[in-house]
């Protein structure tokens, strides 16, 4: 229990981080650092989103998995780790 | 074959230092080339074959029918929750929240997840792979990419009986929108069910127009004003002027006075430069012109006959087309006219018979388009017939420059606004020609064919990228060119000056000489009526065909003498020497 504190304070305390969520399996936000509607929508939109690279990504080569996701935009960038039954969302600033 | 070299050693000599030693080259082994081998193969051609390493991979394309789309949004709130979990109960919540937290699972994950996490943050901190490295460099120089036009987007007529797209005007700030008037130029050929709008396109969206004009009779021009982008001008197929506020819907919000109107379609209407911006000036085949003033569409403030002899009779009137107003020269403007003659009027004289200022004639048909070069005022554009030509004000006579006649009827063109030399012309079998005048004169830079249906109108936007076309079953295509028609090239701008200044002084040395040689023949003719007979006894064939030849000759050397010190400013110059021969070939035949 408190390694999975010490963890996640730790990736929050990075430089840019902006925010950290975990999400389970079926899109319910357990652990959330960011306000609860924020929570809301991101559990929601990268749920499907995670659901689709997965599948894309077994399409392909079915041997194959999906290991990280990086969402690139100009504001900002949204690293998913995906897992078998959890997700963790970070969302970080773009360094200048 | 087996080579085998055998060699003796003695034991005790093994494992002594080497002793190395030259020897000359010796031959082992020999093998001859056998020709009775090559029985054995066939010869064949040296054959390129590429090969690659990788699995093979097959293309497909597919293609779905068109169907409409309508864009819709949904409301999602939190979901996801286990049956006996309420969302909006806190504690609920928080007791599943723990629940989680406490299994084991959960924890081992996260650590690992942690982990690959962090990796990637640091590495987002210690660089950032998305920099922009070479900012600042321009890109290359690319003049030598060939010029290409894309189609970027297709607005179709919604209706069931399709209507010829006359008109387009591209909405003045931004040019995101686009006006164009449907109507059936057919002459009675538009049916009881044809409709009559006409829409107002959004470039984003062309699966529904954005506003839908309902005039009361199909448009056949409409101008977007170019002071207020809100108002809309609109020419009727049955003479009325209408007037539209785009705040106010689709009716338009006053119609002019059938009597005072037009008796014929109205083909061109152009807004006028005014402090008021609320004036505009139109013309039909009936062979007025009109002016209005769009608060009191009762009757024209202004009106204008287009009859050459000056006298204000209608019936012998010319039909007016095309029309074309500079705002940098707001007292006059220019008229293209149905029997191919362009009329250039000043507004500002005190009679009427004044206010035609010259007639250019020089088409064999309806002048479809006329247009004023954006950077040279004083050179216009007109497309009629088969042909488009080039004028200069100062050259009554002829044009300056044309082009071949095609094989299709030409139907509208206008002016590049960034480039001086390059203008756009469509063609009754869907092609569009983009001419680089300085570039090439005899063929179009690029011919690209649009569509299947003949083109009709022709409008480029003012940044001079996109091009709308309009056809005859009133699909508008939006084309975007390549960026080497629509870039300045270097020094350009002189040299499209010195091209049309050249072929105007051409062209006036060309008048002058059919001036004099007409006046020579005039006192010919006058003074040897009596000694005609004599004159053709005395001089033989032979004598004659040398006498010609040798005019001729003392022409061309002249010319090319001329040529040569013109040619020392400008540059593209073989196809003028090949052009001014064979103008000065008529000249010697003409004297007999």
């Amino acid at each position: 229990m408190a390694e999975v504190e010490e963890t996640l304070k730790r990736i929050q305390s990075q430089k840019g981080v902006q925010g950290v969520i975990v999400v389970n399996s079926e899109g319910i936000p357990i652990k959330s650092m960011v306000d609860n509607s924020t929570t809301v929508q991101y559990a929601g939109l990268m749920h499907s989103f995670i659901m689709k690279a997965k599948s894309t990504v077994r399409d392909i080569d079915p041997q194959n998995d999906l290991t990280f996701l990086r969402i690139c935009s100009k504001k900002n960038e949204i690293m998913i780790a995906p897992d078998k039954d959890y997700f963790l969302i970070v969302i970080q600033n773009l360094t200048e | 074959m087996e080579i085998v070299y055998v060699y003796v050693k003695k034991r005790s000599e093994f494992g002594r230092q080497c002793n190395f030693s030259d020897r000359p080259a010796e031959i082992n082994v020999d093998i001859q080339p056998d020709p009775g081998l090559t029985a054995n193969f066939i010869e064949r051609d040296p054959i390129d074959a590429g090969i690659q390493c990788a699995s093979d991979m097959s293309e497909h394309e597919v293609n779905t029918e068109r169907f409409e789309m309508e864009n819709a949004g949904v409301n999602h709130l939190e979901g996801g929750w286990p049956k006996d979990v309420n969302p909006l109960e806190m504690e609920q919540t928080i007791r599943f929240r723990k629940k989680v937290e406490k299994d084991e699972n959960y924890v081992y994950t996260i650590i690992q997840l942690g982990s690959l996490m962090e990796h990637c943050i640091k590495q987002n901190n210690a660089i950032n792979i998305y920099e922009e490295y070479f900012e600042e460099e321009e890109t290359a120089d690319v003049a030598d990419e060939p010029p290409s036009a894309k189609t970027i987007n297709v607005f179709r007529d919604p209706n069931v009986i399709k209507r010829t797209a006359t008109h387009l005007s591209w909405h003045p700030d931004g040019s995101k929108k686009l006006a164009v008037a449907y109507s059936s130029l057919e002459f009675q050929r538009s049916s009881k069910d044809m409709s009559y709008d006409s829409y107002i396109w959004d470039l984003e969206n062309p699966n529904k127009p954005e506003l839908v004009l309902r005039p009361s009779s199909p448009l056949v021009s409409l101008e977007y004003n170019p002071k207020d982008s809100h108002i809309l001008v609109g020419g009727c197929y049955n003479g009325q002027i209408a007037y539209w506020d785009t705040r106010k819907g689709g009716q338009p919000v006053e119609l002019s006075t059938v009597e005072f109107s037009h008796r014929d379609p109205v083909y061109g209407t152009i807004w006028l430069q005014s402090k008021t911006g609320t004036d505009c000036f139109s013309a039909s085949t009936d062979g007025q012109v009109l002016w209005w003033d769009i608060r009191k569409l009762t009757e024209p403030t202004e009106t204008l006959v287009m009859d050459i002899s000056r006298k204000g009779v209608l019936e012998n009137a010319l039909g007016a087309i095309a029309l074309e107003f500079e705002p940098t020269m707001p007292t006059k403007f220019m008229v293209g006219t149905e029997q191919g003659v362009v009329i250039t009027c000043n507004r500002k004289a005190k009679t009427p018979a004044e206010k035609i200022v010259g007639t250019f004639s020089g088409h064999h048909g309806p002048i479809y388009a006329l247009a004023r070069n954006p950077f040279f005022p004083k050179n216009f554009l007109t497309v009629g017939d088969w042909t488009a030509r080039i004028w200069s004000e100062d050259s009554k006579e002829s044009s300056i420059m044309w082009t071949k006649y095609h094989m299709a009827y030409l139907t509208d063109g206008c002016w590049s606004t960034i480039r001086p030399a390059v203008f756009f012309t469509t063609k009754m079998d869907g092609t569009l020609d983009v001419w680089d005048f300085l570039f090439k004169q005899n063929n179009p830079s690029l011919n690209v064919k649009v569509c299947d249906e003949p083109l009709f109108s022709l409008r480029l936007q003012d940044n001079g990228r996109f091009i709308g076309c309009g056809s005859k079953r009133g699909t508008v295509t939006l084309l975007e060119v390549s960026s080497g028609i629509c870039t300045l090239q270097r020094n350009e701008k002189n040299l499209a000056m010195a091209m049309f200044e050249r072929e105007t002084k051409r062209e006036k040395i060309l008048e002058a000489r059919h001036r004099e040689m007409r006046l020579k023949e005039r006192t010919k003719a006058e003074g040897k009526e009596e000694d005609v007979k004599v004159e053709t006894e005395e001089e033989t064939p032979e004598e004659l065909l040398a006498r010609v030849q040798k005019e001729f000759f003392e022409i061309i050397e002249a010319e090319i003498r001329r040529k040569e010190r013109a040619a020392k400013l400008s540059k593209p110059q073989a196809k003028e020497i090949t052009d001014e021969n064979e103008d000065e070939d008529e000249d010697p035949y003409k004297e007999e």
